[in-house]
């Protein structure tokens, strides 16, 4: 039943997508609309996909890190891919697909550093040292990045901030495709680790005794979860909020399996971020707003509301 | 082989990295299906490394630990969860869970990665709340639970995995007399059960539960084995004494040694 509603839901907020935007079609041409056909069905499915990775990036970190806050982008990937960003339209770097590629070089270049400082001793990966390595190369890039930005010109300087909000402006049949081949594989790889993330809410010696390999789970998970906001990241910006909000909302009604939590945060995150980038094109047009504030303006009131539910109960 | 041998211990020394000294030296130990092992010793004695390192959570230095014959590294984690279980010290619960769910846990060696629980599985769970006297409360909130209710759950959760060896570190820290009487009547319940051949590795602080309840005591003083045997040949006033650095009289009750701690001779 729940599973019904979640699909139905995803299916409404696709309709939605497709039917509404600043310019009007008409329904009887929705099948020949060359904007329909060109721009809003590639960016509302770009935006389920790219919705649901950051849910279960966040998911999986969440679990990870043992802690509810953890969202994909508090590992110090979206720092990264910000540096890589700006850096590119700093420099004009040409092309269509210029920005995304320096930004998802950034953001591996960033897990790749916090993933380093995290590997404690050499070996085990150390959740409580990941943390504090991803705030700490995110705060560094930050830096860089707002050094970058207050030395370029007035254009450029909207461009890369417009850009840091997050938006599937660039959503194309191609940038669809790629994401769409490239996104299976650290998905499945997080399915697949949905056992014993259960095992590790108890902590890391409860969950060895209970048959986890946890060595090779965090690294897996890490690596997935970052391998998904990296993608993201690359095709459409910083987007928040998604990737913390849903997979809480998701436990609220899945419970905390994992095997559960997973997908059905990977179809409530594309549901999320679906409409929130219908709204973002609707509400101001002919303008549109980055959709990172979009989700975060829906978003920060409904968790707000949730989290006094959670602390009165 | 001996089938019945489930774990040995065979001269096992151990340190963990930048540590000054040995947290093992010398230690061995065998467990059988129907024994239960009481495992005591003054803090920071190395009984919680005891059982890390015969389960394979960090190697010897020096020694080998076998579980069935086979070095216990060589396990993987699933298949020895399924042999043997543990409740360990300490666990956390980052998110908000019902007792039936965490119970469910314990299923999992037994379950393919990908695989839905089977009817078998919630089988298990029944029985594992019903044997633990836990069965009340399978719907409740795992924080709603008192400290003698949590510690039946997980033990529930460990019977759930169907072990052959039972190992519990301190399970009855902090609770009150009738639920630490109730555990320890619990696991020689389950050591004794006809059809079980259950083992049972308990870590404790209780001297005299242990020597009441348990089989064999092994006494560990900074990583050395002071004493392993009889409770009677082990809990002895010299020995106690010495690993304990406190005056004791130990006097026998139901044929087993009971020790009590004396106050300090005024100056």
């Amino acid at each position: 039943m729940k599973w019904l509603g979640l699909v139905g839901l995803a299916l409404v907020a696709l309709a939605l997508a497709v039917l509404l935007g600043p310019a009007h079609v008409p329904l009887a041409e929705l099948g020949t609309s060359e904007i329909v056909r060109n721009l809003r069905v590639p960016r509302a499915l770009l935006g389920f996909v790219v919705g649901g990775s950051l849910a279960v990036a966040g998911a999986g970190l969440q679990a990870l890190v043992r802690n509810p806050l953890a969202d994909p982008f508090l590992l110090g990937l979206s720092g990264g891919a910000g540096l890589g960003a700006v850096a590119a339209i700093a420099w004009h770097l040409g092309g269509p697909w210029a920005l995304p590629l320096a930004a998802f070089a950034g953001a591996l270049a960033a897990m790749a550093l916090v993933f380093r400082l995290g590997l404690v001793g050499g070996a085990e990966l150390d959740p409580r040292v990941l943390l504090l390595a991803g705030v700490a190369v995110g705060a560094f890039a930050g830096a860089v990045t707002t050094a970058i930005v207050s030395l370029s010109e007035a254009a450029q300087l909207r461009n890369a901030f417009l850009w840091l909000w997050g938006g599937l402006s660039g959503a194309s049949w191609e940038a669809l495709l790629i994401v769409c081949l490239y996104v299976p594989v650290p998905l499945v790889t997080l399915f697949a680790a949905a056992r014993p993330l259960d095992l590790l809410a108890l902590g890391e010696e409860p969950a060895r005794y209970l048959g986890a390999d946890v060595t090779a789970v965090k690294r897996r998970v890490y690596i997935a979860a970052s391998l998904l906001t990296a993608a993201a990241v690359a095709v459409s910006g910083v987007i928040g909020f998604v990737g913390l909000m849903v997979p809480h909302l998701c436990r609220g009604v899945w419970g905390q399996r994992h095997r559960a939590l997973l997908p059905a945060s990977f179809l409530g995150g594309g549901v999320l971020l679906v409409l929130a980038d219908t709204a973002a094109r609707v509400v101001v047009a002919p303008h549109e707003l980055p959709v990172g504030i979009v989700t975060a303006l829906l978003g920060v009131p409904l968790f707000a509301v949730l989290l006094r539910r959670w602390t009165v109960t | 082989m001996d089938r019945d041998l489930i774990l040995a211990l065979r001269d096992v020394t151990a340190r963990y990295p930048g540590a000054s000294r040995d947290a093992l030296v010398g230690v061995s130990l065998d467990v059988r299906a129907g024994d239960f092992v009481a495992v005591l010793g003054p803090n920071g004695s190395g009984k919680t490394t005891l059982v890390r390192v015969a389960l394979g959570l960090r190697s010897p230095a020096v020694g080998t630990t076998l579980v069935l014959g086979r070095p216990a590294a060589a396990w993987g984690r699933r298949a020895l969860a399924r042999l043997v279980a543990v409740v360990a010290q300490r666990e956390d619960n980052l998110f908000p869970q019902r007792v039936r769910e965490t119970v469910l846990l314990g299923r999992y060696p037994h379950l393919s990665p990908w695989g839905a629980e089977r009817a078998e599985d919630r089988e298990a769970v029944t029985r594992a709340l019903e044997r633990c006297d836990a069965t009340a409360l399978g719907d409740r909130w795992i924080w709603t639970l008192s400290g003698g209710e949590y510690q039946r759950v997980r033990l529930a959760r460990a019977l759930a995995q169907e072990p052959r060896l039972l190992v519990l570190d301190e399970p009855t820290a902090s609770l009150d007399i009738r639920h630490e009487m109730e555990l320890f009547e619990l696991v020689r319940a389950l050591v004794d059960a006809p059809a079980g051949g259950l083992a049972a590795v308990m870590i404790t602080h209780h001297v005299n539960l242990a020597a009441r309840f348990a089989d064999r005591v092994l006494l560990l003083d900074a990583g050395r084995v002071a004493a392993h045997g009889r409770p009677a040949d082990v809990l002895t006033r010299e020995t106690v004494e010495r690993v304990f650095a406190w005056p004791v009289a130990i006097q026998p009750f139901d044929d087993r040694p009971q020790m009590i701690p004396l106050r300090k001779p005024s100056p």
